[in-house]
């Protein structure tokens, strides 16, 4: 057994502040956790209480680097960069939320249908999987947004289609796992129908981990959306979002101006690694043997 | 070992290659289909801006020399069989044959992934030993933390203030492209020159999961048995850490090297978009701007025959370097 936990009592040496880890542990949960709440809330309170236009072009302070009046700086037309943040970071989080729901739910019922049906159902649509998986996902979105348009919606479902494969994967396990529990064959004994199985006694198992999976997903949605958008493929440039400010900020980049760059890049960092954070202590805390692994 | 693993190499090969052959068909065929239903019309983008001129008579011809009306299982089974044929059509976008297209840039991208990623194993590698040596120390976290920042950080956002800091702040390195502007010449020196960024950042993106597998795995073996028996035996720590702990706790890690191939893929169509590279990533996205449907269509076939490539190149890498691993089994 050489799990990480083992490992770290077996060389006390040169972990002499143990006590102190479990400290820190609590004290980056608490992190991870306030900065995902900040997050969520700047992004719902901000746009309807902060009464100011994010459009609001102002060509006389256009560029200006970070500053008091304007934390982030300026972008090329003069409009406030903390404020198009925020708002990017808002279509980029609903984007993201948007297709990681939509990838769960798709992924829950094709994965579930397949666990419960077995026999040649659940192999032809795991070989289904498997081949959709062989093609990478970023590119699978190109294609699909180019050949609708790019847009909001496209971009949704470019992002949903590619990335209920792993959600359905896990449910699937999970379906397996269960249905050699006494439970079920207790339920099927009794006369529940497949169905009355599947929904009232697998589906319940399985939705921690597809939920676990959900959040997951959800920085990585924004990741491909901002990806899309950087390459022009997303969403319209005038509508902010993180990948259409950074592709807007090229010609300034370019120039020599940083700020419009930097800025949008880490309110895409600094949330995913807070989601990571959260969703590897859940992990921990329902699995404790399997310590932190890389979870982006 | 008492005879080479040809063999079961070559059979597994012969069977991942005849599994290859449904997957491919039915990426191609979504492909067609997704076309299918999609609203994109073949005519206007064949005609491109001389299709706002035409009359409709014009419209209808090409129209009909395209085989647009046909069903698009009809043009899918075409396109398959001149594809084996080597004629994957004509790219609208590069005004040139498709395959033209691949062969000429196929080059560039593969230099630029095989190099990027070379760096990677290398110096992931190095910091995952340096971080795995002392688990919670100061070179550990520091490592573990930039990887876990540089995982999350997007690959052109990184790409973009790599040319900001090396080729405006700095003017070390060039911003992009192949050559320098007003020469199109490729001259050895300049290659160099021009690839140390982009492949610098596909490593740098590449490179926190190695590093972090690489940590993982040799903390682990450090902690086994036949590393406790070295150390008693008064190894040497160096030899302890590179001969025994390095050895058994990279194998797993290498052995997956080759399933990583779409997340290459993925860095390679934004880095090489990014730098200019003229390499088929970069042609996927501008045939993706320019609903360039045949090159797009190509280019998604072969990044799909390059992932199931992948995918057994780490299966034979793993029957190859673990002899408990048996390749019938696979």
């Amino acid at each position: 057994m050489t799990t990480d936990a083992d490992t770290a009592d077996v060389r006390p040496a040169w972990r002499a502040h143990g006590t102190s880890r479990r400290s820190t542990h609590v004290l980056r949960l608490r992190a991870c956790a306030a900065l995902v709440t900040v997050t969520v809330l700047a992004v719902l309170l901000v746009p309807p209480l902060v009464q100011l236009d994010q459009q609001a072009v102002d060509l006389a302070a256009k560029l200006e680097p970070p500053s008091w009046a304007h934390p982030f700086g300026t972008d090329d037309v003069g409009r406030d960069l903390l404020l198009r943040c925020v708002y990017g970071l808002r279509v980029s989080l609903l984007v993201g939320v948007v297709a990681a729901l939509t990838a769960t739910v798709i992924g829950t019922a094709v994965g579930a249908a397949a666990g419960a049906l077995g026999g040649w159902a659940d192999r032809l649509v795991m070989r289904l999987v498997d081949t959709l998986s062989s093609v990478p996902h970023l590119l699978l979105g190109i294609f699909i947004v180019a050949m609708f348009r790019p847009g909001v919606w496209p971009v949704v479902i470019s992002v949903a289609l590619t990335h209920w494969l792993s959600t359905a994967r896990i449910v699937r396990a999970e379906v397996l796992s269960l249905r050699s529990r006494p439970f079920i064959d207790a339920a099927v004994s009794g006369g529940a129908s497949r169905w009355r199985v599947t929904v009232r006694h697998l589906l319940p198992g399985v939705l921690p981990q597809a939920g676990l999976a959900a959040v997951l997903m959800v920085p990585h949605a924004m990741w491909h959306e901002s990806a899309l958008s950087f390459l022009g493929l997303g969403l319209p440039t005038h509508t902010a979002s993180l990948g259409t400010l950074i592709q807007g900020a090229r010609g300034s980049l370019l120039a020599g101006q940083w700020w419009p760059t930097l800025f949008p890049g880490l309110f895409l960092i600094v949330p995913t690694l807070a989601v990571a954070g959260l969703a590897g202590a859940w992990r921990e805390r329902i699995n404790p043997r399997r310590r932190s692994e890389l979870m982006l | 070992m008492t005879h080479a693993p040809w063999r079961p190499m070559a059979r597994l090969t012969a069977r991942r290659a005849l599994y290859a052959v449904p997957v491919l068909l039915v990426v191609t065929f979504g492909v067609f289909a997704v076309a299918a239903a999609s609203p994109f019309d073949p005519v206007k983008a064949y005609a491109g801006t001389a299709a706002l001129g035409a009359d409709q008579e014009t419209l209808d011809r090409l129209r009909d020399n395209l085989g647009v009306d046909r069903p698009f299982t009809a043009r899918w089974w075409d396109w398959l069989t001149s594809a084996l044929g080597g004629d994957l059509g004509q790219s609208a976008v590069m005004r040139q044959p498709v395959a033209e297209v691949i062969g000429e840039r196929l080059l560039w991208s593969t230099l630029l992934c095989a190099v990027a990623f070379a760096a990677a194993v290398l110096l992931g590698t190095v910091l995952g030993v340096l971080a795995a040596r002392r688990p919670g120390s100061l070179v550990d976290r520091a490592v573990t933390s930039a990887a876990y920042v540089l995982e999350a950080a997007p690959v052109f956002w990184i790409a973009l203030l790599a040319v900001w800091l090396f080729a405006l702040q700095l003017d070390v390195l060039p911003a992009g492209g192949l050559t320098d502007t007003g020469s199109d010449r490729v001259t050895f020196g300049g290659l160099i020159e021009h690839l140390v960024l982009p492949a610098g950042v596909l490593a740098v993106s590449q490179l926190p999961w190695f590093t972090l597998y690489v940590r993982q795995g040799v903390g682990d073996a450090l902690a086994e048995d036949p590393v406790r028996g070295a150390r008693a035996r008064g190894l040497s720590e160096r030899t302890v850490l590179l001969g025994h702990a390095l050895r058994s706790g990279l194998l797993p890690v290498l052995t997956l090297i080759g399933s990583r191939v779409p997340e290459l893929i993925t860095g390679a169509l934004l880095v090489e978009t990014v730098f200019s590279w003229p390499g088929i990533a970069s042609a996927t996205v501008e045939a993706a701007t320019a609903v360039d449907f045949p090159l797009l269509a190509a280019l998604t076939t072969l990044a799909t025959a390059a992932v199931l490539a992948g995918n057994l190149l780490a299966d034979l890498l793993y029957g190859l370097i673990d002899p408990r691993v048996k390749l019938e089994e696979m």
